[in-house]
């Protein structure tokens, strides 16, 4: 049965890449070939992620019936059985231990219908407060960063190709060389004039192509940006008349800054001062300019902190709400721009309303025909909510969409405790992923090219990824799921509709008068190729390309200096754990590694976990390049192959997190939460390196 | 059960910085008041910037530590303008010049020090003030009189080629002054530097227009005429600044009998020989650092802060490694540990390298192959690793030259000259995990362009960065063939 409105199309149809928020324009044929196409994101680049990104739709991993674990294994059951199991072992959990003992996990890969229904699912269905998504591990501190300066957040307030015309670019804990390649082409324009700046504590393929590579100890990128602050303000670089006029709090972020003159930045950081002068010279001397952010500023338990002080620096030199210059983040998943908006967060309503806040409850419960007092109010933040997983008070049962936890999340080991201390685990999935191994029941879903939904791309535009070819019988919608659990639930059918366009004109409603506002776009105009990017407040409204040009979106139309302080990482390295490891991502596997390491071309050139170190620590270690190291922290150990490297600094490792079992880099990481985003601390932990039989 | 009375003598970098510390704790002052007193009529500001502010980067209202509202916003008893005059510890009270007395349960001592003035002829009044036209380089009322007197163009003898008075040379040079730097010694910021370094160093601050009289002390003061040296040579300058070292403000503890060395002696939990009775900053005395520079003061006013507030009553201070750092515009110096051993101490292994001509300077000393000291001259990125390294106790690279150059050391492997150079297995292009090796695959089945190896293998179908490299592949194929 094809659940889709639309007839399945007998040409090549224009869509975009399955992985990462570039969402790069590519075409599929029929039989399931992409080619490249142009498309401002990708300017007709493919990685090798997205060359292959067909392999599985076909892929003899795929799920093609419901499972059900029966006497300890997975068996194949009908789709009635399945959906009528889960329906009732929710219903007796809830009427057992209350509504908040169903939790659901989001990812920031569904599409923006699919994490919409998500979010009313829980919130309506089932009633609970318990849903978040794994975006809290990707860009929630520049979320939350952006919040506090711009009064919104949209990943990036400007069009990418807006790049074009830097003068000098700073990608701080970037690597889009790796992680998103053709996002490369925009940064060709700065590069020519001398000013791409690269902040990573390793020289990663995007930090060689720089002009000048800042390489700061793991943990220290805030007293960085404090040191270049203090360069711009003591060689007189301040932008004291944007200052005046579009900002508030300068002298409480100066007053900080002051205390972290380049020299003892250098100490901190290991960048010399001579360095943190010069960037602050390069960014003041640009006419056009760009501070962006990702993963490596954005994942420490000083996340937030660290983002507020890159954007005070571009604050300080006028950057943002400027045509031509800004502070942007890369948002990393697919749609993790779309996944933060539209309720699947547990502090959130659909157009990035606040979930506390009565008018948003008010609007979006009139929306979904329900009490306003009938909605559930915040609950735990992603890792709080696994880690309260079959506790005493935490939820017995976890349905998960679009996130292998198992392998993502940090402190592994525990959360696949967690996970087996439920009474009950259901997962939505389009192959068996590590966290659907362990479920109780697991639904078989579509994927991209099988289905029709939107996504936002890290622009902040929406796009339409229209079906293109049939699923392979037996699967269903994630929003087909939904409906079907939410009517066996008691729900009428219609409030839960199974067409993704149906879904997509009951958000914009929701999202009406939100931050992230939806209500002008629609199919139509997406098909007829508007770039449209929100807010569109109305049919008639042409989107919003530039954010912030004239007001931010605080009340009184400034943006704000947010005074922060440097404390460095939550674990520091001591004797019995010497080095420090940070994670991250290679260009040919995408988060979990769920879909990519099923693509034999990617795991042919990729195919196990490795550890970047350098060769004299390697030596030290009595390990030679090629040798199967263990990576040992206080939460577990990890087995990965030694790649020497010399660029890196002696006392960091780096691992890639895409590998499962005994190979995720996540059983090192320290679930250490920011307070305000509650990002796990992935991109920094005390760890020390031992030969696989070596003494742990 | 009333919070515990602290009183901070001093409002200086120290003091300022125990306050915020203990606000940070405590930021109700549930635990402990703060009271602070501070000689100094402003706020508390940040003494490492007044070079900035007398070479004119900086305005002196930018480097004040805190603003008007601080001291209300925190719930502090701030004392400006007021001198304490005397510690009874009996009556646990401090008595202030303006004849108040301030009850202590805590009392700490961050009354920094004060300039020494050397014995030259005429320089002092008689009552130990300097004479009109020499001026200290200590206090934001210093560098007030400073910019007040070095008129642009004036000469101006600075008396001391230590760190500060460097610092100072550089920052009037900067703005237009004739700089002469009367030093003692053979060479500048010789407790730092070896006399090379020291050599280099006078050669690059004399490239910005700083004169150098070394291995000469000043004999006479002749105001608005200038210095008399020991040689009978002389030193034009219309103003004199002393920047000749300083001394520990130990007064007011001597005078509580406190013990006192140089400074007032402290153990580890900061405390001096009365245990109510702490000291901190330039003032105090501890067995593992050097006075004078502000990264101990700052650690010691963290480390006082949890005892203070019994946020972390283990807490102790174990003294400071101290990394030299010249602020000085346009020149890079570190200096760190036992930067003056020479070749040949056993265990210990010294590389050089010495470069006056381009200013630069770089002496590693390792022992055990850690970085045990350092001199690094006009080699920023060097002089931050080799900080880091002795810092964190990471043993240095095997690779020494890369480690003492660094960026300045040619990058090893030239880039292949002829892609018949590359070997096979090297990847052209990274986004399609595409090796030279598949290039000459498909070239041999028949993909003879750029674009028709680019669709048989998806090289430079990504970001495009290696299309070059395809082409060059494509071009070396064809004329092989």
């Amino acid at each position: 049965m094809t659940l889709t409105a639309e007839p399945t199309p007998t040409t090549a149809v224009a869509t975009h890449c399955p992985y990462c928020a570039l969402q790069c324009g590519m075409t599929i044929s029929p039989e399931a070939e992409v080619a490249p196409r142009q498309f401002p994101t990708n300017a007709g680049g493919l990685c090798q992620k997205g060359w292959t990104a067909p392999a599985l739709l076909n892929s003899p991993a795929r799920l093609t019936r419901p499972l059900i674990r029966t006497g300890g294994e997975l068996r194949p059951a009908s789709w009635d059985a399945a959906l009528d199991l889960v329906a009732n072992r929710l219903r007796e959990i809830q009427t057992a231990h209350g509504l908040d003992a169903v939790a659901v996990f989001g990812g920031g890969g569904l599409t923006n219908e699919k994490s919409y229904l998500l979010g009313k699912f829980a919130r309506v269905a089932l009633g609970t407060s318990q849903i978040d998504y794994n975006g809290r591990f990707c860009m929630s501190s520049a979320a939350a960063a952006g919040m506090k300066a711009f009064g919104l957040d949209r990943g990036l307030p400007f069009p990418l190709t807006d790049l074009a015309t830097a003068d000098a670019i700073v990608l701080v804990g970037a690597n889009p060389a790796e992680t998103m390649p053709p996002f490369v082409q925009h940064l060709g324009g700065a590069k020519a004039k001398g000013g791409l700046v690269v902040v990573d504590p390793r020289c990663t393929p995007t930090a060689e192509q720089a002009n000048l590579h800042l390489a700061p100890a793991p943990g220290t990128d805030l007293a960085l940006a404090l040191g270049i602050l203090h360069a711009v303000v003591a060689d007189g670089l301040l932008n004291q008349s944007y200052v005046d006029s579009r900002t508030a709090g300068f002298d409480a972020v100066w007053r900080i800054a002051a205390a972290y003159w380049p020299e003892r930045v250098e100490r901190i950081t290991g960048v010399s001062a001579a360095d943190q002068r010069r960037v602050a010279a390069l960014l003041a001397a640009a006419r056009n300019a760009y501070v962006l952010t990702a993963r490596g500023a954005e994942q420490h338990a000083t996340g937030v902190d660290t983002v507020s002080a890159w954007i005070n620096l571009a604050l300080a030199l006028g950057l943002p709400g400027r045509e031509g210059a800004g502070y942007g983040c890369l948002t990393g998943q697919g749609n993790g721009q779309g996944g933060r908006e539209h309720g699947q967060k547990a502090d959130q309503l659909p157009g990035y309303r606040k979930i506390a806040d009565p008018a948003a409850r008010e609007h979006v419960a009139g929306v979904w025909g329900v009490p306003a007092e009938s909605l559930p109010g915040p609950g735990r933040s992603a890792y709080e909510l696994l880690d309260a997983l079959g506790t005493e008070q935490g939820p017995k049962a976890l349905l998960v969409f679009g996130s292998n936890v198992v392998v993502s999340a940090p402190r592994a080991a525990h959360v696949a405790d967690r996970l087996s201390a439920l009474d009950f685990l259901v997962t939505a999935d389009l192959v068996l992923s590590e966290t659907s191994a362990l479920a109780d029941v697991v639904f078989p879903v579509t994927q991209w090219a099988e289905e029709d939904g939107t996504m936002t791309n890290l622009e902040g535009r929406i796009l339409l990824r229209r079906k293109a070819v049939d699923p392979p019988p037996g699967v269903r919608t994630d929003l087909d799921v939904l409906a079907g659990l939410a009517t066996r639930l008691g729900q009428p059918a219609n409030r839960f509709p199974v067409h993704a366009e149906t879904v997509f004109t009951e958000l914009r409603a929701a999202s009406a008068g939100g931050p992230a506002d939806y209500s002008g776009i629609s199919y139509d105009r997406l098909r007829v190729g508007e770039a449209l990017y929100w807010p569109v407040p109305g049919e008639g409204h042409p989107g919003t390309p530039r954010m912030f040009l004239d007001v931010f979106a605080h009340p009184d139309g400034r943006a704000r200096f947010v005074p922060v302080e440097h404390t460095g990482p939550a674990e520091p390295p001591d004797a019995e754990f010497p080095l420090q490891a940070t994670t991250g991502r290679v260009l040919q596997h995408y988060q979990s590694g769920a879909q990519t390491r099923l693509v034999k071309e990617l795991t042919d050139a990729i195919g196990e976990a490795y550890v970047e170190v350098h060769p004299d620590t390697a030596a030290r270690a009595g390990l030679a390049d090629g040798d199967w190291a263990r990576v040992v922290s206080r939460r577990g150990e990890v087995a990965a192959r030694v790649r020497c490297v010399s660029s890196i600094r002696q006392d960091v490792v780096f691992l890639p997190f895409h590998f499962p079992g005994e190979q995720r880099a996540n059983l090192l990481t320290n679930p250490a939460l920011d307070p305000t985003s509650r990002m796990p601390e992935f991109k920094v932990c005390a760890v020390r390196l031992t030969t696989k039989d070596g003494a742990s | 059960m009333s919070p515990r009375k602290v009183v901070v003598l001093g409002y200086g970098m120290a003091a300022a910085r125990l306050a915020d510390e203990i606000r940070r704790r405590d930021p109700d002052g549930e635990r402990v008041t703060v009271t602070v007193v501070g000689d100094e009529p402003h706020h508390a500001y940040n003494r490492v910037l007044l070079s900035a502010v007398v070479g004119g980067s900086m305005r002196p209202d930018t480097v004040r530590l805190h603003d008007e509202e601080w001291a209300a916003r925190h719930g502090i008893d701030l004392r400006r303008g007021v001198a304490a005059e005397r510690i009874d510890r009996d009556t646990r009270t401090v008595q202030l010049a303006d004849g108040s007395a301030v009850p202590y349960d805590a009392l700490v001592l961050a009354t920094g020090s004060r300039p020494w003035l050397p014995p030259v002829d005429g320089l002092c009044t008689e009552d130990g003030q300097l004479a009109e036209g020499a001026v200290a380089f200590r206090t934001m009322a210093d560098c007030e009189r400073i910019l007040e007197a070095a008129r642009i163009g004036a000469p101006v003898a600075v008396l001391g080629g230590g760190l500060l008075g460097l610092e100072a040379a550089r920052g009037l040079a900067g703005r237009g002054n004739l700089v002469t730097v009367v030093h003692p010694m053979g060479h500048i910021m010789e407790r730092q530097l070896d006399p090379a370094a020291g050599r280099v160093l006078a050669r690059t601050l004399g490239g910005f227009g700083i004169d150098f009289r070394l291995g000469r002390s000043a004999a006479k003061y002749m105001p608005g005429d200038g210095l008399k040296l020991d040689d009978g040579s002389h030193v034009h300058a219309d103003l004199v600044v002393v920047s000749a070292g300083v001394r520990p403000e130990t007064e007011l503890a001597a005078g509580a009998g406190l013990a006192v060395d140089r400074g007032v002696l402290v153990d580890d939990a900061l405390r001096t020989s009365d245990g109510r009775i702490y000291a901190i900053g330039d003032c105090a005395q501890h067995p593992g650092t050097v006075s004078g520079l502000v990264q101990p003061a700052f650690e010691q006013a963290d480390v006082l802060a949890d005892l203070l507030t019994g946020a972390d009553t283990a807490a102790r201070y174990r003294g400071t490694s101290v990394v030299t750092r010249l602020k000085a515009r346009g020149i890079d110096l570190a200096a760190l540990g036992e930067a003056q051993t020479e070749t040949g101490d056993d265990g210990t292994e010294v590389l050089c390298f010495d470069d006056p001509a381009r200013g630069r300077y770089a002496k590693l000393v390792l022992r055990d192959d850690r970085v045990a000291g350092a001199i690094v001259l006009g080699l920023p990125d060097a002089a931050a690793t080799i900080t880091q390294l002795y810092d964190r106790g990471v043993p240095a690279p095997s690779d020494r030259l890369a480690l003492l150059l660094g960026r300045a050391l040619p990058t090893g492997a030239p880039t292949a000259a002829s892609p018949a150079d590359l070997p096979a297995a090297a990847v052209v292009c990274r986004c399609n995990s595409v090796s030279k090796g598949q290039l000459v695959d498909a070239w041999r089945a028949g993909a003879s362009s750029v674009a028709e190896l680019a669709s048989a293998t998806r090289a430079s179908t990504g970001c495009g960065s290696c299309k070059d490299a395809v082409c060059g592949i494509a071009e070396w194929l064809a004329s092989t063939a």
